[in-house]
């Protein structure tokens, strides 16, 4: 199929829009994330959307905006166990992480299954986005954008130097509750894209992809959110064609452009040293 | 004018007593070596004045204001120790770094205006790495990332400056052009100074006085006085302290 059929369909284009918003989020969060050591965090909030997901089902409710608030809530949860219990970052994603998935289970269990498959959030679909779906990704979104344009040399301090950030009168304690806040958000609307399953590889790949060949931070930013673009377009485009499913397409263009970037970066060291 | 005041600061990790009731003030001007062994609590002291950690008992004041209450960071440069706050891999550059020193001077949205850029390349400048402004952190020596640093310390013109342990990197060449050039910012700047260092001899020919901390004050006064000290005789012994005092001759 050529590009030009392929963009004839009216769910192509929805899938194609609202991926690619979402792609650019999660790039630039990612950025953010990672520099932070904070990569898992979408994996571990990933897993809570799964119990918000059954809860949402449980009470007959949408569960994309279900889990908005319960997501954002666990993600501040996750902050509050490394700051007041001094727990490690990653023993707190863990927590938060479990409780989220043994909660969907047993709501699951408790409701003895539900009229959609709350397993077919696992792996996400994005070609069956909806417009409301659409419109929702895109204001959140640029919610998120908006966000981090405001604060980004706060971001850029903490991230950097968070004890000097603090000394530059930066609220780092604001800022590390806006980043979590975001990431919960982000986190949500990646479920539909990718699943449940693989909505960290959308955070993390673009970004460690960038930061083998940027140059700049504001630069890592921008190449984290071409990558993060073009692999959503050519994975929805190569599943269609290839007759794959697409979020799992979306990880390994994502995964492919890592590798070309990792190839590419050695290359140039090899000749200049 | 008093820049800092600190009276009867105590400080306590869990059970264990890292500052005990001590008192000091720094004038503008001063120019001060803080120095002693490892675990003396030298940098905690330093931690507790810029509000990064909550003493136990006693009050800090800066600029004549309770550190609760102080807000006017743009008057404050800080180097914190190396490579203990921050990811030598980060994808900044230098110019990158140095701009966020200018953030304590601006208020939300945080931009850096062109009007910014006099001082980030006189910082660049004085530092000296202004040839490599567009280089990655992680791509610089240690001594040029300490440089970097110093540099982001100091864009904003700061009143008082704070220095733990920056020299640790630096060869002994670098090292004296650092202290010749931290000097050149107290003495035509009035910049007050305040370094962490191990190096009392080195220090001791360009600050103004000397505080040597042991959990508490063993000593605040100028180089001559501290070689001829009987608190440093008993604390050192006669043999070191006179190896500390001539070493530098």
């Amino acid at each position: 199929m050529d590009i030009f059929s392929f963009f004839q369909y009216e769910f192509i284009w929805r899938a194609v829009i609202s991926g690619s918003f979402i792609a650019l989020v999660c790039s630039i969060l990612g950025v953010l994330l990672v520099l932070r050591r904070l990569s898992l965090i979408g994996d571990g909030l990933a897993h809570v959307t799964f119990g918000s997901v059954a809860i949402g089902l449980f009470f007959k409710q949408h569960p994309v905006y279900l889990s908005i608030p319960i997501v954002m809530a666990s993600s501040l949860a996750i902050l509050k166990l490394t700051e007041k219990a001094k727990l490690y970052g990653d023993a707190a994603i863990g927590i938060v992480s479990s409780l989220g998935i043994a909660g969907g289970i047993i709501i699951a269990s408790v409701a003895g299954g539900f009229n959609i498959d709350i397993f077919s959030f696992l792996f996400g679909n994005i070609l069956s986005i909806s417009q409301a779906e659409v419109l929702t990704s895109i204001a959140l979104s640029i919610v998120v954008l908006l966000s981090i344009i405001f604060f980004y040399h706060e971001h850029f301090a903490t991230a950097f130097d968070e004890e000097f950030a603090k000394i530059s009168g930066i609220d780092t304690k604001k800022i590390n509750a806006i980043l979590v806040l975001l990431t919960g958000v982000t986190v949500v609307l990646t479920m539909k894209i990718v699943g449940i399953m693989l909505t960290s590889s959308l955070l993390i790949l673009p970004s460690v992809t960038a930061l083998q060949i940027a140059r700049s931070f504001k630069n890592t930013m921008v190449v984290s959110s071409i990558c993060g673009i073009v692999s959503v377009i050519i994975g929805i485009y190569a599943s269609f064609v290839m007759n794959l499913p697409t979020g799992a397409t979306i990880v390994m263009v994502n995964f492919l452009l890592f590798l070309t970037a990792y190839a590419y970066k050695n290359a140039v060291q090899r000749k200049y040293h | 004018m008093t820049i800092v005041a600190v009276e009867h600061l105590s400080f306590r990790y869990n059970s264990v007593e890292v500052l005990s009731d001590i008192s000091f003030d720094v004038n503008a001007g001063d120019y001060i070596g803080l120095v002693g062994p490892n675990g003396s609590g030298k940098t905690t002291a330093i931690k507790v004045i810029l509000s990064l950690m909550k003493q136990t008992k006693g009050m800090v004041s800066l600029f004549g204001t309770k550190t609760n209450d102080f807000r006017d960071w743009r008057r404050i440069g800080y180097l914190p120790q190396k490579h203990t706050h921050f990811n030598p891999h980060f994808p900044a550059t230098v110019r990158e770094i140095v701009s966020s020193g200018l953030f304590s001077t601006k208020k939300f949205p945080k931009r850096i205006q062109r009007s910014d850029e006099a001082s980030i390349d006189e910082a660049m400048k004085l530092t000296d790495v202004a040839d490599i402004r567009h280089k990655l952190i992680g791509e610089l020596s240690g001594g040029q990332q300490q440089r970097v640093l110093v540099a982001r310390a100091i864009v904003n013109r700061p009143e008082l400056l704070i220095l733990d342990e920056p020299t640790t990197a630096l060869d002994p060449e670098a090292r004296e052009k650092f202290f010749q050039t931290l000097m050149g910012l107290n003495r035509y700047r009035n910049v007050t100074i305040i370094l962490i260092t191990h190096d009392i001899a080195s220090i001791g020919k360009y600050a103004s006085k000397l505080l040597y901390l042991d959990k508490q004050i063993i000593f605040y006064g100028s180089f001559e006085d501290f070689c001829v000290s009987d608190n440093m005789t008993n604390y050192f012994g006669e043999f070191t302290q006179h190896l500390i005092c001539h070493r530098h001759d």
